[in-house]
């Protein structure tokens, strides 16, 4: 051996990340945007604006309209006209073509169009740029191909589309939803007015624009901005067949009952509180990796969020602990930043309705860890959360946080794990860490969930349908299922 | 001045690069007229041999490709035929059509490609299955690629003919090699000049210009080879390609119409495989 002298190693080092901030000169904001209906952007005849800000700063980002009750009037018998004249009896083959060419042009602008899902939304740009944007495209791609194929679909049922598609999208992946949204809609042939959520207006805005590049006729797509009350005014219109809804239960409950009587088709993808089961002989290091993807994604805000945890009981303590140092090198603060993991929270009102749940917790009893953590001094902001000592009648256990926060609670048998994960008025989706294959498939059995995730999480993919048990809504996007609920059937 | 025109070599397509045959030969490419248009490579067996060989090297990188991005890349060979419409169209009124079915010919091949491409990731949605058998059991069916697929194009229609055959068993996750029109090779060469700029790795395709008379045989007995498209076959030859393919038990697959597009025809080159895993704690 050797006598070198080795290099001491004293306190651990302090060292940072150097910023790598995501330029914002790629997108051109306007400082007032218009509605989009019938293939232009149009002042709003409630004469009515709103501001959208970046939640990350609270910097005014642009002024876009307050759609009323006469603009959403507008948009329909846009869409109606369009159904009517031209998108409803184009072939097929041509249908496809729009599509492939809208594809293309997501991918073109999907740097532009990813700053600008960060900026308005929050979310990091990491996540935005890798996660959101591949996927518009692909689901733009993947329905494109659908719609001259619509006959391979469904054995015995000859493919109708329905007529004019109302959409109301929430605010999490406001571009991923409008995608979801408006492919399968148009590859069936329907004609659409979407209305984004109120937080996250501008990615649907520009891509009207891109629409309108790639030739689609003037009242095919049409973009709506608003609140609650433009979404109100639209489902309820008499002249829309369909609606499509994505977001908190109690909303979708709302709509259904707006909607009774009226014969409309209603598809909703609602709430979630999904049970992410770890079994003892689970790859741990990985399965860690799943839970940390699962909850803190998007900063939570993730209809299918990993947000109850359900560790074996032989492995809770551990499991626990390498949970603890994980969540400590997540990198908070900046969605702009390519380092950043977790981003901005998305609304005041988002943030004070996290913050009531985490309090919650606490004076339930339940015990909380925050990694410490420097928060930008401006924006909205919530420190990544973990409980222990969860029990199942917590509000932390029952109700969607939609926030960075994991309830953990722990199981002995595959049964209890099984009760337990059910106990919940949601069902959309699920995770299993188990080495054992002929165990995820009973428990993808057992589990009453739309999607199940064994020794992964929070994939998705065009060809993959998607949506919920139970309150978590009905109908399913993505796949071929996706398309159902866009064409003419019986008893739906 | 006048300026001479500079005339393109038309050559082989094998492995992503364009060689002459090892043979040293070509034929002459007539119009309907009889005039000598150009000179292709006549292709021998060495050739076929060395077509096969890179389709069954790419096999791997082309199978495993997932059918999204098979479908971009079929969707991107649309593109480049579209962008090169007038290029094949003259091509195409050297057989004797008239410049507006020449390009409407062009037209329909592009749509075709398109057609295709939306397949890719659809097919396996569509024969594939869970089966519901009776036992505490997971079971599903999925369509797999059968592997490298010999295609026999139609004399005619040279363009649309030949991209038929080769646009379903691509799909599927198949590499080719394809025996061009003999009449007609131009736009069979033309094709491969745009696969090439289209993101097809080598040897994916491989198109060869010369005597089916002379090359079926040698494809129809290649043990290598695991389905054979037999379409633009002549009698005489379905029957050497029905005898040949005992030897190995290649899938042999004819349509009538060589203008045929279906999801039955990607079916044709996959092979079902069914996975069971056992249920239970």
């Amino acid at each position: 051996m050797s006598s070198k002298a080795v290099v001491p190693v004293s306190a651990p080092l302090d060292w940072q990340y150097a910023p790598s901030r995501e330029s914002t000169g790629i997108v051109a904001l306007k400082e007032r945007y218009g509605l989009f209906i019938d293939g232009k952007f149009r002042a709003p005849l409630s004469k009515k604006y709103f501001p959208t800000i970046n939640p990350a700063t609270e910097e005014e980002l642009a002024e876009v309209p307050e759609a009323g009750a006469q603009d959403v009037n507008r948009a329909v018998v846009a869409a109606r006209r369009a159904f009517d004249e031209d998108w409803g009896s184009l072939p097929g083959k041509e249908r496809a073509k729009y599509l492939f060419r809208i594809a293309r042009m997501v991918q073109e602008r999907s740097r532009e169009l990813a700053v600008l899902e960060t900026m308005d939304g929050g979310k990091p740009i990491r996540e935005a740029r890798d996660v959101d944007l591949p996927l518009v495209a692909a689901h733009f791609f993947y329905y494109a191909g659908w719609a001259d194929k619509l006959e391979y679909a469904f054995p015995g049922l000859h493919p109708e589309p329905l007529g004019v598609a109302g959409q109301v999208i929430p605010w999490n992946f406001p571009l991923m939803m409008l995608a979801w949204k408006l492919a399968p809609a148009l590859a069936a042939g329907n004609t659409v007015v979407l209305k984004p959520a109120e937080t996250t207006p501008l990615s649907a805005l520009h891509f009207a624009e891109l629409a309108s590049e790639a030739g689609l006729p003037p009242g095919v797509v049409n973009i709506i901005t608003g609140a609650g009350a433009t979404g109100g005014a639209l489902v309820a219109h008499p002249g829309v067949d369909k609606v499509a809804f994505t977001g908190s239960t109690s909303v979708g409950k709302l709509i259904r009952s707006q909607l009774a009587g009226s014969g409309k088709r209603l598809t909703l993808e609602l709430g979630g509180k999904a049970a992410h089961v770890i079994f003892e002989d689970a790859p741990l290091d990985q399965a860690i990796e799943g839970v940390i993807n699962g909850i803190f994604f998007n900063q939570g805000h993730v209809c299918c969020a990993g947000s109850r945890l359900f560790v074996q009981e032989s492995i809770h303590d551990r499991f626990v602990d390498k949970l603890k140092r994980r969540l400590s090198t997540l990198r908070v603060g900046d969605p702009l930043d390519k380092n950043t993991d977790v981003g901005a929270i998305n609304s005041a009102e988002q943030l004070a309705r996290i913050t009531e749940l985490v309090e919650a917790g606490q004076l339930e009893g339940a015990e909380i860890y925050q990694p410490e953590c420097v928060l930008p001094r401006n924006g909205f902001w919530f420190v990544p959360t973990l409980f222990t000592g969860v029990s199942q009648s917590h509000r932390i256990a029952q109700e969607e946080i939609f926030g960075p926060v994991l309830s953990i609670m722990s199981f002995r048998t595959p049964e209890e794990a099984v009760e337990k994960a059910n106990n919940t008025p949601y069902g959309l989706s699920a995770g299993v860490w188990t080495q054992k294959g002929s165990r995820i498939l009973w428990m993808a059995d057992q589990l009453k969930a739309g999607v199940v995730w064994a020794n992964t999480y929070n994939k998705f993919d065009p060809s993959s349908p998607f949506g919920g048990y139970k309150e978590s809504g009905f109908g399913r996007e993505g796949g071929r299922h996706g398309l159902l609920p866009y064409l003419k059937g019986i008893g739906l | 001045m006048t300026r001479l025109d500079v005339r393109k070599t038309y050559k082989l397509y094998i492995n992503g690069e364009f060689p002459r045959s090892e043979s040293g030969r070509s034929y002459p490419a007539l119009d309907s007229h009889g005039g000598v248009v150009a000179r292709v490579a006549l292709a021998s067996r060495k050739d076929l041999r060395d077509a096969v060989r890179a389709a069954r090297m790419a096999v791997p990188l082309w199978a495993g490709k997932t059918g999204y991005n098979r479908g971009q890349i079929l969707y991107r060979i649309a593109e480049m035929v579209e962008d090169r419409i007038e290029t094949f169209a003259d091509q195409l009124t050297l057989g004797g059509l008239t410049i507006a079915r020449a390009r409407s010919e062009v037209i329909r091949t592009i749509d075709r490609l398109v057609w295709y491409a939306g397949w890719c990731d659809k097919f396996s949605q569509v024969y594939g299955n869970l089966n519901p058998v009776a036992g505490p059991f997971f079971n599903i069916s999925a369509p797999e690629p059968t592997g490298v697929v010999g295609v026999v194009a139609p004399a005619e229609p040279a363009l649309l003919g030949l991209v038929s055959r080769l646009a379903p068993a691509l799909a599927g996750g198949n590499t080719l090699v394809i025996l061009a029109s003999e009449p007609e090779p131009l736009p069979a060469i033309t094709l491969a000049e745009v696969l090439e700029t289209a993101d097809v790795p080598g040897g994916v395709i491989n198109i060869l210009t010369g005597s089916p008379v002379e090359l079926v045989p040698w494809l129809a007995d290649h043990m290598d080879v695991n389905g054979l498209d037999a379409t633009g076959a002549a009698e005489e030859l379905r029957i050497r390609i029905d005898q040949g393919s005992v030897h190995n038990i290649k899938r042999v697959v004819a349509v009538d119409d060589p203008d045929t597009q279906s999801p039955f025809l990607i079916a044709a080159f996959t092979e079902v495989k069914t996975v069971w895993h056992p249920k239970g704690l």
